[in-house]
Formats: structure tokens, C-alpha cells, sequence
């Protein structure tokens, strides 16, 4: 009987197309935009997570801005990590700002003064040329490694490992060029494409009085962010105790947790002004299914002269609705997937359906059907047999 | 097999009181061809959609094989009608999206009939009346004598114990109508009981027996082999 009524739900939605699909119309359009908006939010979402990770996730930022008494050295510091099982290595991180020049261009660009171990704490990749060394750093030698951005629009091309640029008033040789960089979170977090690392000790020279304040560790494994974390907290509060205000301990996922909050809300949020909408559509299917009724009531007279129980004929009716607005929803998901096609080629990104809101948004519009359908379904199913039969 | 005893229908329209049946008592034995004849208005379809499990009288009692019908619920009634009654009415009342193959087929999807088997009896059904081989068209590219055929089919297939025909006739002209009162009487030849409702004299005097109707009361009447009327059987009772 189940499979008989699917049959003559269907039947009846394609004797009738034109009037099928534009009832249809409202679910497909609060499914295409339930759909979408969700997958492009958690696309984004995975894409910016990723950048985050591409920057380390066994990556531990300590800011120490404003100890009282001597702020620690790197030697110190080095010697004191070595102790500590969860943590692998440390680099100091310094910032500058200037105008970087070649003898046709100039941008304004992040200095970045560091030893070379930051390379392998931050995993940074090169396309030409090196990181630099110890003996840069001990003889504060005037090398930067820049980025792909800035290779590209001061020099004027990315393989330009041994040219030479103004920064400061001083002359460097580019040594490394880095990769191009297939995101934007550098951008996001550093304000600027523009970027130069050199030995710290050849940046401390450039501006005098500059401290080193942020310290990069990476942890031994992954699975031991915490564990670092909590080691390093333990050292900072042995080494500066009472100072807890002086300094800040960030690492990677704390920014992804926040990250994933802000976009768990959007999706509730605009999930939620979708769903409005496939309800309106719930309504339209209601409303079309109640016409239906009324003009189909002499078939369910007939029907039930013939011997359709009423729950026979509930249940046809009922299985129209929700086969309309099922249809609807897979349809919107096909248009979903084809505008997702679209985002992406034009946008040079790769999101996908986001295959929880596909069954969210099949299982929503089967709800859609069952409750705006009952109300119809119900009203045709009561109607005495000899009053269907004789309405005209 | 039908038994109506003292059935009264009253239908209230406004202030007025209709008596549509007014005391009926009626016998309508296994395997019998019955008329029912009466003018417009008299009371004949209100009759019959009683006898149909349609409708429920307003007062009285109705044995149907002898089950008490104004004690059955809706669902009950749904299944009475689709295992024991087959109607066919004056305007046909076929499924006008479905093709004459799929009205026949409705009444054993009801029963629950298996596919294949349903497929042999729509078959055997279709080829009675002579359209098997129009059985998919839909009603509107038939004739009125062709989907009566098929509603008789529809009918049929189903195995009702009771035949209930409204002016089976009435929208038909008078060589297709006799066609279609051949059936009938094929029908009954195999044994099954006819109830056929109709205004026409030429035409009820082809059953057994005709019961009149005239205001909401019925009386007998009995027809000899030459189809004259003979008196009563049995005062205005049978
Ligand atoms: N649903 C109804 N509401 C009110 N009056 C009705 C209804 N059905 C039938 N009647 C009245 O009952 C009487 C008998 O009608 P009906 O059984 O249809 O007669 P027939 O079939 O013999 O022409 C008529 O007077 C008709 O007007
Ligand atoms: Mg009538």
C-alpha cells in the first residue's frame, strides 16, 4: 500500500508539472539558501582553520612585554627549554616596520628579526634560495629572507636570491625568497603580504633599544600542545613569579577555537533565516495541497466508494506532500551544487557541500512535508464518502 | 442478503424536512436482478447509496449478509464497500488521470491484491466487457458506453457479492444502453445479485422483480415472462 501510494503521490505531481514545481518553488529556494550559506560558512571556516594550522598548530606564543627587572635572554632561555620534554625549540620574534627599496620600487613592509630555528618552528617553506644561519647571526650580517609578495613587487620577479635591497638605510642581499603564500592568513594576521625575516641581531642594530618580546616555541609532538602549554606556564611563573601580568601565553588553537565559535554562530545565524524560509515554502505546499484536496474531492469520493479506508486516503495525500517537498529539496540541492561549482571557479576556492547540512536540510524538508501535509491530508481523509462523491 | 427494515432518510434544508426514505422495508435475495424504478426526485439514489454503505439512514435497520451496517465505523464500511459492492453510477465516476487498465486495478490495490494476480483479474475483467484492448486510454478518450463498460469493470474485478447500478443507462443512448444491459445480465447469470436503479419502465422490466419507489416509499412489483406488469407479491412489503 506504501509503495502504491508513492506511486500515485508521484503520479499526481507529474500530471500537473508546471503547478508541482512552482509549489516546490519555496522549498527549493529555502534549501538552496540553506545549503549554501552553511557550506560556504563552513568552507570558509575550513579553509581559514587550515591557514591557522599551515601557520603551526605546535606552535606556543609567549608575549613578554612587561616584567619588572631584567627580561630574559635567549641563551637563558634555550639552555632552561632544554629541560622541558614537551617543548623542542624556541626562536625570539622582534618587529620592525619600514619602507623596503629597490632602485625602482618601495613598499612598506614587517620586518621580522629572528634566529633561524624559526624557520622550523613556523614551517616556512622557501622557493629560492635559504634561510639564513648561525654564523648570519652572530656576525649580524645584513641578509633578509623575503616574501614571495615582496620579491615580486619590489624586485620586480620572485628568483631574485642575491639582489639587493634598501631597508633602514642600509643594504641587504636577499638570500631566501619564500613561497607564495595560498592564503590569506599571513595577510589577515600581519596587516601585510610584505615580509622580511633577518637575523634578530642585525634587526636589534636597525632599531636600537628593541627588545626581543615575543617568543615562538614548537612543541616536541601535537598531541602535546597542552602539555607544552602547561610546561611553559609552570617556567614563566617560576621565572617571573607574582608577574602573571606580564606576559601572555597564545597558541594556534586558541585561535581556531574562537575562530570555529564566530563561525558556528554565523551558520546557526543564517542557517536559521534559511530554515524561515523552507517553513514558508512548508506553507505554500499546504496551501497548494488544500486546493488540491478541494479539487480532487470527487476522486476521494470515488476512491472511497471503491473501498479506500481513510487512512489510505490520508496517507496518499500526505505522501504527495512530502514527496513534493522532498523533490523540492533535492532539487534545491542540485542547485546548490551547481552554484557551489560556480563560487569556486570563479572564487578560485574548493568548498563542498557541506554533507551535515545536505541530511539536515533532506531531513527538515521531510518534517516540512509531514506537518504541512498532515492538515490537508487529514481534511480529505474525514470527508464522508457520499458528500466527496456528489461535490461537483 | 439485503435486508432494509423500516429505513427513513431525512434530509433538513432549513426549516423543511425532506423524507428522501420514508419507512422502506425491503428483501433482496442472493443471486436476484432487482430494479428499482421511480421518477426524479423520489428517492432512488438516497436508496441507494444506504444500500452501498455510502451514506447511513437516518433511522432504521440494515442487514447487509446480515451484518447490522449503521453499527460499523467509517473504516469498516471503507472495507464492506470494496470487498461485497460494486457501483456503477449514472455519470460513471472514473478517475479522469488514470487509464481504464489503472481504474479497474484501484479496487484490488485496496483489497491488497498481489501485483500479478491483479493483473489477471483487470484482464479478465476488461476482456467481459470487450476493451481490453483500450485499457490504456484515459476516460476522456472514450465514449460514454465505453467507460460505463469499464466502470462495470472496475466492478467486476473486485468479486462483489452486490452490484448496485444508479441509471447505469441514463447518460446513454438506447443501443449502447441495451449493450450495457446485457452485461447485466450476464452478470446475473452467473450468479450474482443486481441492484439497478432506474426511472426507465423499458428498462426495469428487463430484471426479475422491480420494487417502485415513489415519494420515499416503496412497493413491488413483479413482471411476467412478457415483461407485463402482474400485482404486488406481497402488499407494499417484500
Ligand atoms: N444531500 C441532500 N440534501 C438535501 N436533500 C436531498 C439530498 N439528497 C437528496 N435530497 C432530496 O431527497 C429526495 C430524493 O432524492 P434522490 O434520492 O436523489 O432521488 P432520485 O435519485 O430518485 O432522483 C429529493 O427530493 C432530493 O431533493
Ligand atoms: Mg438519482
Amino acid at each position: 500500500m506504501f509503495i502504491q501510494s508513492i506511486k500515485m503521490a508521484l503520479k499526481s505531481i507529474m500530471s500537473n508539472k508546471m503547478r508541482s514545481f512552482l509549489t516546490m518553488l519555496g522549498v527549493i529556494i529555502g534549501v538552496f539558501s540553506l545549503v549554501v550559506l552553511v557550506s560556504l560558512v563552513t568552507g570558509a571556516t575550513g579553509s581559514i582553520t587550515d591557514s591557522i594550522n599551515e601557520l603551526g598548530t605546535d606552535q606556543i606564543d609567549v608575549d613578554i612585554s612587561d616584567v619588572r627587572g631584567v627580561p630574559i635572554s635567549l641563551e637563558e632561555l634555550r639552555t632552561d627549554i632544554a629541560s622541558i620534554e614537551s617543548v623542542k625549540a624556541v626562536a625570539p620574534q622582534t618587529y620592525g616596520v619600514g619602507e623596503v627599496t629597490s632602485m625602482t620600487k618601495s613598499v612598506r613592509a614587517v620586518a621580522i628579526g629572528t634566529t633561524p630555528e624559526l624557520a622550523e618552528i613556523q614551517g616556512i617553506k622557501l622557493e629560492a634560495g635559504r634561510f639564513f644561519m648561525n654564523p648570519d647571526l652572530d656576525n649580524n650580517t645584513n641578509v633578509i629572507v623575503v616574501s614571495h609578495e615582496l620579491a615580486v613587487d619590489v624586485v620586480g620577479r620572485s628568483d631574485c636570491v642575491g639582489e639587493t635591497v634598501k631597508l633602514g638605510g642600509r643594504s641587504f642581499t636577499i638570500i631566501g625568497v619564500m613561497e607564495k603564500q595560498s592564503n590569506s592568513m599571513m595577510m589577515l594576521m600581519m596587516g601585510t603580504p610584505y615580509r622580511a625575516y633577518m637575523p634578530y641581531t642585525t634587526l636589534v642594530r636597525l632599531i636600537p633599544g628593541k627588545d626581543m618580546s615575543v617568543w615562538s616555541f614548537s612543541v616536541s609532538a601535537v598531541d602535546d600542545l597542552d602539555q607544552a602549554e602547561k610546561d611553559i606556564q609552570e617556567y614563566m611563573i617560576r621565572r617571573f613569579p607574582g608577574d602573571e601580568e606580564g606576559y601572555s601565553i597564545y597558541n594556534e588553537s586558541q585561535i581556531s577555537d574562537q575562530m570555529g565559535k564566530i563561525t558556528g554562530i554565523l551558520s546557526i545565524l543564517l542557517g536559521g533565516i534559511a530554515g524561515i524560509s523552507l517553513l514558508v515554502g512548508g506553507i505554500g505546499i499546504m496551501n497548494i495541497m488544500l486546493v488540491s484536496v478541494t479539487e480532487r474531492t470527487r476522486e476521494i469520493g470515488i476512491r472511497k466508494a471503491i473501498g479506500a479506508r481513510p487512512s489510505v486516503i490520508m496517507l496518499q495525500f500526505l505522501i504527495e506532500a512530502i514527496v513534493l517537498s522532498v523533490m523540492g529539496c533535492l532539487i534545491g540541492i542540485g542547485f546548490s551544487w551547481l552554484a557551489m561549482q560556480l563560487i569556486n571557479m570563479i572564487g578560485k576556492v574548493s568548498f563542498g557541500l557541506s554533507p551535515v547540512v545536505v541530511i539536515v536540510a533532506v531531513l527538515f524538508s521531510m518534517g516540512v512535508g509531514v506537518v504541512f501535509g498532515l492538515y490537508p491530508a487529514k481534511k480529505a481523509s474525514a470527508m464522508k464518502p457520499i458528500d466527496a462523491l456528489r461535490f461537483n | 442478503m439485503i435486508v432494509f427494515k423500516d429505513i427513513c432518510k431525512t434530509y433538513i434544508m432549513g426549516d423543511e424536512q425532506v423524507h428522501a426514505l420514508d419507512h422502506a422495508n425491503i428483501h433482496i435475495k442472493q443471486g436476484e436482478f432487482v430494479s428499482i424504478i421511480g421518477p426524479s426526485g423520489s428517492g432512488k439514489s438516497t436508496l441507494m447509496n444506504i444500500m452501498g454503505c455510502l451514506d447511513t439512514a437516518s433511522s432504521g435497520e440494515y442487514y447487509l449478509d446480515g451484518m447490522p451496517i449503521e453499527r460499523y465505523s467509517e473504516k469498516a464500511l471503507a472495507k464492506i464497500r470494496n470487498k461485497k459492492i460494486g457501483f456503477i453510477f449514472q455519470s460513471f465516476n472514473l478517475i479522469s488521470t488514470m487509464t481504464a487498465e489503472e481504474n479497474v486495478e484501484l479496487p484490488l490495490i485496496y483489497q491488497g491484491v498481489r501485483a500479478s494476480e491483479r493483473k489477471a483479474r483487470v484482464k479478465e475483467a476488461l476482456e467481459m466487457v470487450d476493451l481490453y484492448s483500450r485499457r490504456g486510454h484515459t476516460p476522456n478518450q472514450m465514449s460514454g458506453g465505453q467507460q460505463q463498460r469499464v466502470a462495470i469493470a472496475r466492478a467486476m474485478a473486485a468479486k462483489p457479492s452486490l452490484f448496485l447500478a444508479d441509471e447505469p443507462t441514463g447518460n446513454l443512448d438506447s443501443a449502447t444502453g441495451k449493450q450495457i444491459m446485457s452485461i447485466f445480465k450476464e452478470l446475473n447469470k452467473q450468479g450474482n445479485t443486481i441492484v439497478l436503479i432506474t426511472h426507465d419502465d423499458s428498462v426495469a422490466c428487463q430484471a426479475q422483480r422491480s420494487i417502485r419507489i415513489m415519494d420515499g416509499k416503496v412497493s413491488d412489483i413483479a413482471y411476467d415472462e412478457n415483461g407485463e406488469q402482474v400485482a404486488p407479491m406481497r402488499g407494499g412489503t417484500v
